[in-house]
């Protein structure tokens, strides 16, 4: 028996992966809108909620206070951002494969310490304490592993064990002292709190960031229409690119005129980790396989995925997320304390990737829910601070925050479920 | 009772099987779930493997797919005697296993599944590769897949089923068993996984189908091999077997309720014809 030849190529008119008559494609601009909608209704709500959710936050704040929206304060959350930044884009990466840290707080707090007593104490150059934190978060994050992959412990019991052991860690390490503070002439201090881009650097950084969306979107729009698939039209991108080099310019030019700040160092370092993170979770091996395992890890591990191998690299990595977090923190206060890392630290980076759509079952998110979600959690925080209510306050609203985007996540997910969508 | 084969050896002379198992014994503490059992698998040909709950379908399925290796016995593959310790052995020498529960990762979409652990490219992906290689597979398969950029949970079982088998294409294999490919599936479904089974026997692999439903194992398969107990019990050529004749040797019994009825409406026939 031969095998059938493949069929003949259909006529170009029509890509190969657009000839069954069943699919439904948007003819016109009202069609692609009512799609979108539909898509929307069906549970695939992807970023919208928290677009909208910060849309809601930024108008109530601004009328119950007018600096809100100002160019100052926009500039203070920004750099705000970056430390919990960080540690959510680690949660988004355990949430993926549907386990969870919750030792991320103590784990910044740990590193702080470490940091802060090297520093003082001992004297070590910063790069090095840097290095030696990363390393004491990459053994963390692989007992972790090793204990999950060992003994199946729910990564829930672990880490929470780990939330008091690193707790104790931190206490030992700061010593009778309890707090330290970090001359604002290191590195850190000024990459975390006092260093801002200059304006000029900022647009370039816009433009690169347009043309690199532009380039990457039409070579592959080039090589799908080479291997006769479908593609988006050239006009599209470029469309989509100009809006983008607008928006973020305006952005920047917004931000620039507050002469104190401008754009941190630390916002563009927690963009550039997104923006990495997010191209290694669509676009290579390890990301497929983190999405394969958060989906159905007996498939998985059938399909020759080393699945308790994705399982220790990923406790691992946001571990060490966590650890440069709290270094950005530490930048960021100035100082390493009792209570670095304690408090709502937890809770805002797990409460940042959720509410920014990473689902809490595994198998669906992005790293652009970490920033989006943690944007929300920060502007929420630094809205109530401008109201100046108190922290109790703050607590609650964090809290109902998280529950209302856990129900949205559960409501999609079943509505996915009776739509017939993953 | 043992109904000896009917299977008629002129069709096989020129080819050699591609996989045969001899004398293939297996135990589990004190259930011999295996005893001697005989299997070959021609290329081009699709083999139903038939028995009773408990006759040793997926234990002989589990020893070809390397989960549990057989106790004694040989495998020969390509006329070399071979064993397979782990499925990974299995997938080596080309043997491509479809599960009953599919294993498939429901948040991906098609192409994912297709190439999952298989994935083109060194370090970034080439989408544009695979997803070409996914159409070109599904369009041999004639599969009806409207799309393979949609997550697989939104796919039928009949589409699921398709994905989960030309996913077992995608190494090449020589042979592909099937487990239980149909159960679960509704009547056009079925009908579209059997028309699959067809291609893949006219691409010249071996097929074996494990199947309880004996209407898909007369539709699709060339021969049917019986076991009953842990043992071989018949191997017919399709063409010439009665429905019937596969239900006794499946049973062990000429009389039982199914028979007994057939018998019954023979005769209830054959009266009002006279």
């Amino acid at each position: 028996m031969t095998q059938t030849p493949p069929a003949p190529a259909a006529a170009p008119a029509t890509p190969s992966d657009l000839q069954d008559e069943r699919l439904v494609r948007p003819a016109n601009l009202r069609e692609s809108v009512a799609a979108s909608f539909k898509r929307v209704r069906t549970g695939d709500l992807g970023s919208l909620p928290v677009v909208i959710g910060l849309v809601v936050i930024c108008v109530i704040f601004q009328i119950l206070n007018s600096n809100f929206l100002g160019a100052e304060n926009i500039s203070d959350t920004l750099v705000d951002t970056a430390g919990i930044g960080f540690i959510s884009v680690g949660i988004v990466l355990v949430l993926l494969l549907g386990q969870i840290d919750l030792s991320v707080g103590s784990m910044s707090g740990f590193s702080a310490a470490i940091f802060g007593v090297l520093l003082t104490k001992n004297h070590w150059p910063e790069w090095v304490i840097i290095i030696v934190c990363i390393v004491v978060g990459a053994v963390v994050g692989l007992i972790y592993g090793a204990l999950f992959v060992r003994f199946g412990v729910p990564s829930f019991v672990i880490t929470l064990a780990g939330l008091l052991a690193l707790l104790g860690a931190q206490l030992a390490t700061l010593g009778p002292l309890g707090s330290i503070n970090i001359p604002f002439t290191t590195f850190i201090v000024n990459f975390s709190l006092t260093q801002f881009l200059p304006t000029w650097l900022n647009y370039v950084l816009v433009v690169v960031a347009g043309l690199g969306y532009a380039g990457t979107a039409l070579a592959r729009a080039n090589g799908r229409r080479r291997a006769g698939l479908s593609a988006p039209a050239v006009s599209g991108i470029l469309v989509k690119a100009i809006i983008l080099v607008v928006a973020l310019g305006l952005i920047v030019a917004y931000v620039s005129t507050y002469a104190g700040g401008g754009i941190g160092d630390s916002f563009v370092a927690l963009i550039l980790l997104v923006v990495i993170m997010q191209y290694v979770l669509t676009r290579t091996r390890f990301g497929r396989e983190v999405f394969a395992v958060g989906g159905n890890v007996e498939a998985a591990r059938r399909a020759g995925i080393r699945v308790n191998r994705i399982y220790v690299t990923v406790f691992i990595l946001c571990a060490v997320l966590a650890a440069l977090g709290g270094l950005l923190n530490l930048g960021h206060l100035a100082s390493a304390s009792t209570s670095s890392g304690t408090g709502d630290v937890n809770l805002d980076a797990i409460a940042g990737a959720v509410i920014g759509g990473t689902s809490l079952f595994g198998g669906r998110g992005s790293a652009w829910s970490a920033l989006l979600g943690i944007l929300v959690i920060t502007a929420i925080s630094q809205g109530l601070n401008l109201l100046s209510l108190d922290s109790s306050v703050r607590f609650m609203i964090t809290g109902g925050v998280l529950l209302l985007a856990v129900i949205v996540d559960s409501l999609s997910r079943r509505s996915r479920a009776s739509h017939g969508q993953a | 009772m043992t109904l000896v084969s009917e299977v008629s050896s002129d069709k096989h002379e020129a080819v050699d099987p591609v996989l045969s198992m001899r004398g293939i014994n297996k135990g589990f503490g004190a259930v011999q779930a295996l005893t001697d059992i005989n299997l070959d698998i021609y290329p081009g040909e699709v083999v139903a493997l038939v028995g009773d709950n408990g006759a040793g379908k997926s234990t002989l399925v589990k020893v070809l797919a390397g989960v549990h290796p057989q106790d004694s016995g040989d495998i020969i593959f390509r006329d070399k005697k071979v064993s397979i310790p782990s499925p990974t052995a299995s997938r080596a020498l080309g043997i491509a296993t479809v599960f009953q529960d599919l294993a498939l990762c429901d948040n991906l979409d098609v192409v994912s599944n297709l190439f999952l652990g298989r994935e083109i490219g060194t370090f970034a992906l080439n989408e544009v590769e695979m997803e070409s290689r996914s159409w070109e597979l599904l369009r041999q398969l004639s599969a009806k897949i409207p799309s393979v950029r949609i997550a697989v949970a939104s796919l039928s079982g009949g589409q699921r089923q398709t994905v989960a088998i030309a996913r077992s294409l995608i190494g090449d294999p020589s042979i592909v068993i099937l487990d239980e490919p149909t159960a679960a599936l509704g009547v056009a479904q079925t009908a579209e996984v059997l028309n699959l089974i067809e291609r893949l026997r006219e691409r010249g692999l071996g097929v074996l189908l494990i199947s309880h439903n004996l209407a898909d194992v007369q539709a699709v398969a060339d021969r049917a091999v019986v076991l009953r107990l842990g043992r071989n019990n018949g191997e017919f050529r399709i063409a010439d077997v009665s429905y019937e004749e596969i239900i006794a040797a499946i049973t062990g019994a000429t009389d039982n309720v199914v028979t007994r009825r057939e018998a019954a409406v023979r005769a209830h026939n054959e009266e009002k014809n006279k």
